[in-house]
C-alpha cells in the first residue's frame, strides 16, 4: 500500500513532498478518468486530492479549465465511496467561485442533505449553502428548516453555521428560521447549542429587547457548551455597555458567576469582560484579578499569556488592583515564552515602585532582540509612561532607548522609540542634549523619511538653544548631502533657524546655504533662496515671522481664499488676515496602549471642525458678508441633560458680528415644533440684529437655529456679556407612533440657561514655536504691564490653568507645565485677536501666601492689550 | 480599538495553517477574506510566523496584530490565528481539537510524509473543525467519528515489506503489483520510517 501515489513522486525519495512537483495541466488531464466507467475510486480521490492540494498551494485556475475539471467531477457523484463523496464537497467548495455553474451539483446535494446516509448530510448542507444565492435559497428554504431541528447534530450544527453564513446575503429569507433555531437552543448537543446561539444573536442584535429576553432566557435555563457561555458572556457585557447598566444588573452578576464556571475559558471570558467594562470599581475588579492571578501559574503558556494581557490592561487602568499579584508576574519575567515575560514586566513597570525600574530595565534588555516588533513597541510604550512617572529615571531610559535604537526594526517600533525621545527631552530640560545626541545618530542612518525630518525639524527648533549648536551643523549638512529631496528640504529649513538663532554661526550658514541653492530639487533650492535672502536682512524681525514661526493659517482655509481671490482679481493686494486661522492642536494626552494592530487606515488630512462651520454658515444667505470665519468656541449646554428639549450653543466669532448657533433636539415623541427660535436679551451694548429659525424640529431630530449679533463698534473693550435666552416655537401636538401632527397648534416658550459670551470668544490660540523671536517681532509699541493678586488661587499650577482658560491663549515654550516645588512661574500665552492682531502676554507668576501675577502684553494693535487687560482685573 | 470589547460573534478563527519544518504551506485556509487577500501576502505572514515560531515551542505569540497559537510535532507546525481580543482559551481549543483528531487518524504519526500521504483525510479534518471561520466541532472524537477516515499508508512498514515478500497482496487488488524495482524502495521507505521513529 505504500504505492499510493505515481512513479514519479516515488522516485525523488521517499522523505520528499509527494505533491512537489505536480503541475496542474498533467492534474487536469489526468481528471479525464473521471469520466470511465466503472469509476476506480482510489485513482479519483487521489487527483481530487491534488487538485484541492494545488488550489490551497495558491495554483490558479482558469474559469475553462476549472468548469471543465468540475464538471467532469460532478460524475463521481455515482461512486458510492464514502471519503470520495466527501472530497466532492470539498471541490464544489473550493471551486464555487471559479467555475461556471456550480448550481448544475443542487439536485445532486439536496438528495445527499435529505438523504439517509448521515455522514454525507452535514456537509452536503454546506457544500449547498455554499454555492446557493438569494433566489434559489427559496426553494431549498423548506430543508433548510428540517435541518435546523434535525435530531443528528451534525446536520443541525450544519445547517446553522450555513444560515449564519447566508445572513450577509439574504438576511430576509434566513429571518424567517427563527423560530427553527430557538428550538435548536434547547438542543442537548453543546455545539448546536452556540451555534443556535450564535444565529439567533445575529439575527436579533439590532433589537435590544429581544436580545435582553433572550440573555434572561438563556442565563436561567444554563446552558452546557463552554464556547455559548462565552458568546452569552460578550453579549451580556455589550449589551451593558450600551444601556449604559449599573453594576448591580442581573447582567453583571451573570458575568461575575461565570468566574465560578468550570471551564477555563468562561472564568477567563467573564474576567476579560469584567476588565474591559468602562468605570469599574476596584472592589468589582478583585474576583477578576484574583483568578487571573491563579491563571498566572497555570502549566499551559496560553492561559498564563491570557492572564498576563488582562492584568497588564488593568495596569493601566488601576495599577493599585494589580500590586496583589506582583509575585506571581515577577516569576513570569523568567518565563520561556518570551511573550509572556514582556508582558509580566511591562506590567510590573506600571506597578512597581521606583527602586525596581533598574533591576527590570536590566531583566528586559537581556532578551529584547528575542521579541517581536509589536512587543517592543508595547516596551517602548512602557518606558514612556514611566518616564512620565518618574522624570529622574530618564538617563536610564534614554540608554536602554539609543541601544533599541541601534537595533534592527520596524517603522513602527522606530518611531514609538523616536516619539519617547522626544517626550523625554520635552520633559527632562537636562536630558536634551542627550537625547539629541542620540537622535542625530539615528538619523546618520535612518530610512524612514518621515522619521527623518521630523527629528531635523525638532533640531532645528531646539538645537540653536543648547550650549554648542556647533556640533549638530554637520549632522544636518549631511542629511543635505546624502538624503532624499524631503529629508534636504527640512535639513535646509532647520539649517536657517541656526543662522537666525546664533550670530557666530551666521556667516558658516550662509555659505552652506549657498550650496544648497545649488540642488537639484526645485523644493530644496527655493527654501534655500528664500532663507539666504532672509538671513542676509540681518533683522530679528523678519527672522521671527519668516523662520521661526511659520504661518498659522489653516491649509484648507488658505487654499479656498486663494482660489476666491483669484476668481475675483482685485487691485488690493492678498490679505493674509483675512484667512481664517489654524486652530492650534491640542497636544492630547497619550492613550496607552497594549499590543494592538497596527491601524492600516490610510490618516486622512481631515478638514478641521471650523473649516466645517464656515462652510455651513456661508451656506446660509443672511451671513453672507460677515468675512471670514474667526472662532468656534466649543458647545455650551443650556439645558439640562435629561429635559424635555436639549439645546447647545456654539460661538462663532466673525470680525464684526457673533452669529448663535443653537442646536436643539426634541425628545418629546409626541410633539413636533416648528419655527423655533431662541430670543436673547444681551445684558450690555450688543445688539441682536436678526433671528434664523429652525423651520421644523421632529422627534430626536437635532435643527439649528441662529442669531446674529452686531458687536459694539463705540467701545471696542465691551468684550464680555451675559444673554438670558429664551426658545420660542410653536407646538404641533402629534401620533407618538405615526408621527402624524395635528392641524393646528400653539405657541410656547422654554426658559435656557444663561449664555455668557468672554474674552476668550475674541481670541483665537496661536502657536508660536519660538515666543522669544514673536516677543521681539511685536515690539514694546503698545506694551502694557498690570501686576494683580490673585488671593483666592493656592497654587501656580491652579492659576496657570486658570490663566489659560480665561484667556483662551494658546501656551508657548511648554510654560503651562509648573515645575515642581518653585515658587515662581513664567507663562507665555500666544493668541490672534477678533481682526487679526497678534497678542502675546508675558505673566511672572510669584507664590507667596496668595499668587501675585505681574502681566505684560504685546500687541499690534492698541485695542487688544487694553481688552486683556481690562478683563484679567 | 483596543479597549472596545469584542463583537459577540461566532466567527473566532481568522486562518489556520500547517507548515513543514522549512516553513513552507502544506496547508493554509483563511477565513476572514480582508485579512492577507493576496497569495502573496499570506505567504509572508506564514514567513514571519515560522521564523519568529519553529525555534521554541512556546504555544503562544502575538505578530502583526493578531494571536497566534502553535504546535509542532517531528518536522510539522500548526498553527491557529485569531484577532487580537480573541480568547486565547478557545483557539487553543481549536489547536488541541485539530492536532488531536489528526494524530488519530494518522495513528500517532503525525509527520511530515504520512501527513501528506493521507492529505485528503487532513482537508476533511480541518473542513470539519471550522467552517468559515466558525468553530464547527470541538471535540477530536466527534471529528474522527465524522470523517470516518481510513490512513491509506500507514500500516507498518515491516509489515508491508513481510506482505510482500510472502506474497500477500490482499487489499492491494486495485493496485498495480509491486515490480521488481520497488521493492528497493520499500527498503528504502522502511529505512526512512526507522530514522524518523528513532529520532522521534
Amino acid at each position: 500500500m505504500i504505492k499510493k501515489f505515481d512513479k514519479k513522486d516515488e522516485e525523488s525519495g521517499s522523505g520528499s513532498n509527494p505533491f512537489q512537483h505536480l503541475e496542474k495541466s498533467a492534474v487536469l488531464q489526468e481528471a479525464r478518468i473521471f469520466n470511465e466507467t466503472p469509476i476506480n475510486p482510489r485513482r479519483c480521490l487521489h487527483i481530487l486530492t491534488k487538485i484541492i492540494y494545488l488550489l490551497n498551494q495558491g495554483e490558479h485556475f482558469g474559469t475553462t479549465e476549472a468548469t471543465e475539471a468540475f464538471f467532469a467531477m460532478t460524475r463521481l457523484f455515482q461512486s458510492n465511496d464514502q471519503t470520495l463523496r466527501r472530497m466532492c464537497y470539498l471541490t464544489i467548495k473550493e471551486m464555487a467561485n471559479i467555475s461556471e455553474d456550480v448550481i448544475i451539483v443542487t439536485s445532486s446535494l439536496t438528495k445527499d442533505m435529505t438523504g439517509k446516509e448521515d455522514v454525507y448530510r452535514g456537509p452536503a448542507i454546506r457544500a449547498l449553502c455554499r454555492i446557493t444565492d438569494t433566489t434559489m435559497l427559496q426553494a431549498i428554504e423548506r430543508y433548510m428548516k428540517q435541518a435546523i431541528v434535525d435530531k443528528v447534530p451534525s446536520v443541525s450544527s450544519s445547517a446553522l453555521v450555513s444560515s449564519l453564513h447566508m445572513v450577509k446575503m439574504s438576511y430576509d429569507v434566513v429571518k424567517r428560521w427563527v423560530n427553527e433555531a430557538q428550538e435548536a437552543a434547547s438542543s442537548d448537543n453543546i455545539m448546536v447549542q452556540y451555534h443556535a446561539l450564535g444565529l439567533l444573536y445575529h439575527l436579533r442584535k439590532n433589537d435590544r429587547l429581544a436580545v435582553t429576553k433572550m440573555l434572561n432566557k438563556f442565563t436561567k435555563s444554563g446552558l452546557k457548551s463552554p464556547f455559548a457561555y462565552c458568546m452569552l458572556i460578550r453579549i451580556a457585557s455589550k449589551l451593558l455597555e450600551e444601556t449604559e447598566g449599573g453594576h448591580d444588573s442581573p447582567l453583571f452578576d451573570f458575568i461575575e458567576s461565570c468566574l465560578r464556571n468550570k471551564h477555563e475559558m468562561v472564568v477567563y471570558e467573564a474576567a476579560s469582560a469584567i476588565v474591559h467594562m468602562p468605570n469599574c470599581t476596584a472592589r468589582e475588579l478583585a474576583p477578576a484579578v484574583s483568578v487571573l492571578q491563579l491563571f498566572c501559574s497555570s502549566p499551559k503558556a496560553a492561559l498564563r499569556y491570557a492572564a498576563v494581557r488582562t492584568l497588564n490592561k488593568v495596569a493601566m487602568k488601576h495599577p493599585s488592583a494589580v500590586t496583589a499579584c506582583n509575585l506571581d508576574l515577577e516569576n513570569l519575567i523568567t518565563d520561556s515564552n518570551r511573550s509572556i515575560a514582556t508582558l509580566a514586566i511591562t506590567t510590573l513597570l506600571k506597578t512597581g515602585s521606583e527602586s525596581s525600574v533598574d533591576r527590570l530595565m536590566k531583566q528586559i534588555s537581556s532578551f529584547v532582540s528575542e521579541i517581536s516588533d509589536e512587543f517592543k513597541v508595547v516596551v517602548v510604550q512602557a518606558i514612556s509612561a514611566l518616564c512620565q512617572k518618574y522624570p529622574r529615571k530618564h538617563s536610564v531610559m534614554m540608554n536602554f532607548l539609543s541601544n533599541m535604537l541601534r537595533d534592527d526594526g520596524g517603522f513602527e517600533y522606530k518611531r514609538a522609540i523616536v516619539d519617547c525621545i522626544i517626550s523625554i527631552i520635552e520633559e527632562n530640560p537636562e536630558s536634551k542634549e542627550t537625547g539629541l545626541a542620540h537622535l542625530c545618530e539615528f538619523i546618520e542612518d535612518c530610512e524612514h523619511t518621515v522619521l527623518a525630518t521630523k527629528i531635523l525639524h525638532l533640531l532645528g527648533k531646539e538645537g540653536p538653544r543648547t550650549p554648542s549648536p556647533s556640533k549638530y551643523i554637520r549632522f544636518i549638512f549631511n542629511r543635505v548631502v546624502l538624503e532624499s529631496e524631503a529629508v534636504r528640504a527640512a535639513a535646509v529649513s532647520a539649517l536657517a533657524k541656526f543662522g537666525a538663532q546664533n550670530d557666530d554661526l551666521l556667516p558658516s550658514v550662509l555659505v552652506l546655504m549657498q550650496r544648497c541653492m545649488m540642488d537639484s530639487d526645485d523644493e530644496v533650492r527655493d527654501r534655500a533662496t528664500f532663507y539666504m535672502n532672509v538671513l542676509q536682512q540681518k533683522q530679528k524681525a523678519l527672522n521671527a515671522a519668516y523662520i521661526f514661526n511659520g504661518l498659522s493659517v489653516s491649509v484648507p482655509g488658505l487654499e479656498k481664499s486663494l482660489h476666491q481671490y483669484t476668481l475675483e482679481p482685485s487691485e488690493k493686494p492678498f490679505d493674509m488676515k483675512t484667512v481664517p486661522l489654524a486652530t492650534a492642536v491640542i497636544t492630547e494626552q497619550k492613550t496607552e496602549i497594549a499590543p494592538v494592530a497596527t491601524s492600516k487606515l490610510p490618516e486622512k488630512l481631515a478638514p478641521s471642525r471650523q473649516d466645517i462651520y464656515q462652510e455651513q454658515l456661508a451656506a446660509i444667505p443672511e451671513f453672507q458678508g460677515l468675512g471670514p470665519l474667526f472662532k468656534s468656541s466649543e458647545p455650551v449646554q443650556l439645558t439640562e441633560a435629561e429635559t424635555e428639549y436639549v439645546v447647545r450653543c456654539i460661538k462663532h466669532t466673525f470680525s464684526n458680528h457673533m452669529v448663535f448657533q443653537f442646536d436643539c433636539t426634541n425628545t418629546l415623541n409626541d410633539q413636533l415644533l416648528q419655527k423655533v427660535v431662541v430670543q436673547m436679551e444681551p445684558s450690555e451694548a450688543y445688539e441682536v440684529a436678526r433671528y434664523v429659525p429652525a423651520p421644523s424640529l421632529p422627534y430626536s431630530q437635532p435643527g439649528s437655529c441662529y442669531s446674529l449679533v452686531r458687536l459694539p463698534d463705540d467701545d471696542p473693550t465691551a468684550v464680555s456679556c451675559t444673554f438670558s435666552c429664551t426658545m420660542k416655537y410653536l407646538v404641533r401636538d402629534c401620533d407618538p407612533n405615526t408621527g402624524e401632527p395635528d392641524d393646528d397648534g400653539y405657541d410656547d416658550e422654554y426658559v435656557l440657561e444663561d449664555l455668557e459670551v468672554t474674552v476668550a470668544d475674541h481670541i483665537q490660540k496661536v502657536l508660536k514655536p519660538n515666543f522669544g523671536a514673536a516677543w521681539e517681532e511685536v515690539g514694546d509699541e503698545f506694551e502694557k504691564e498690570e501686576t494683580f493678586a490673585l488671593s483666592s488661587v493656592r497654587t501656580l499650577e491652579e492659576a496657570v490653568s486658570n490663566i489659560v482658560s480665561f484667556l483662551g491663549m494658546q501656551p508657548c515654550e511648554r510654560s503651562d507645565k509648573v515645575p515642581e516645588n518653585k515658587n515662581s512661574h513664567v507663562l507665555f500665552l500666544a493668541g490672534v485677536f477678533r481682526g487679526g492682531h497678534d497678542v502675546l502676554l508675558r505673566a511672572r507668576l510669584a507664590l507667596a501666601d496668595g499668587v501675585t501675577m505681574q502681566v505684560t502684553v504685546r500687541s499690534s494693535e492698541e485695542t487688544a492689550v487694553d481688552v486683556i487687560l481690562a478683563s484679567v482685573g | 480599538m483596543d479597549s472596545a470589547a469584542l463583537e459577540p460573534s461566532l466567527y473566532t478563527v481568522k486562518a489556520i495553517f500547517i507548515l513543514d519544518n522549512d516553513g513552507n504551506r502544506l496547508l493554509a485556509k483563511y477565513y476572514d477574506t480582508g485579512l492577507y487577500p493576496s497569495m502573496k501576502e499570506q505567504r509572508s505572514f506564514e514567513k514571519n510566523v515560522f521564523n519568529k515560531t519553529h525555534k521554541a515551542d512556546n504555544e503562544i505569540a502575538f505578530l502583526e496584530g493578531m494571536t497566534i497559537v502553535y504546535k509542532s510535532s517531528i518536522d510539522i507546525f500548526f498553527y491557529v490565528v485569531g484577532s487580537a481580543q480573541e480568547n486565547e482559551l478557545m483557539l487553543m481549543a481549536v489547536l488541541n481539537c485539530l492536532f488531536d483528531s489528526l494524530s488519530q487518524i494518522l495513528r500517532k504519526n503525525v509527520e511530515r510524509r504520512c501527513l501528506l500521504d493521507n492529505m485528503d483525510g487532513v482537508f476533511l479534518v480541518v473542513d470539519e473543525i471550522i467552517d468559515g471561520g466558525v468553530i464547527l466541532e470541538s471535540d477530536p472524537q466527534q471529528v474522527v467519528e465524522k470523517v470516518n477516515y481510513r490512513a491509506g499508508s500507514e500500516q507498518a512498514f515491516g509489515f508491508v515489506l513481510l506482505d510482500y515478500i510472502t506474497g500477500n497482496m490482499e487489499g492491494q487488488a486495485d493496485e498495480n503489483p509491486l515490480s521488481e524495482q520497488s521493492v528497493a524502495q520499500v527498503l528504502q521507505s522502511a529505512k526512512e520510517q526507522i530514522k524518523w521513529s528513532i529520532l522521534k
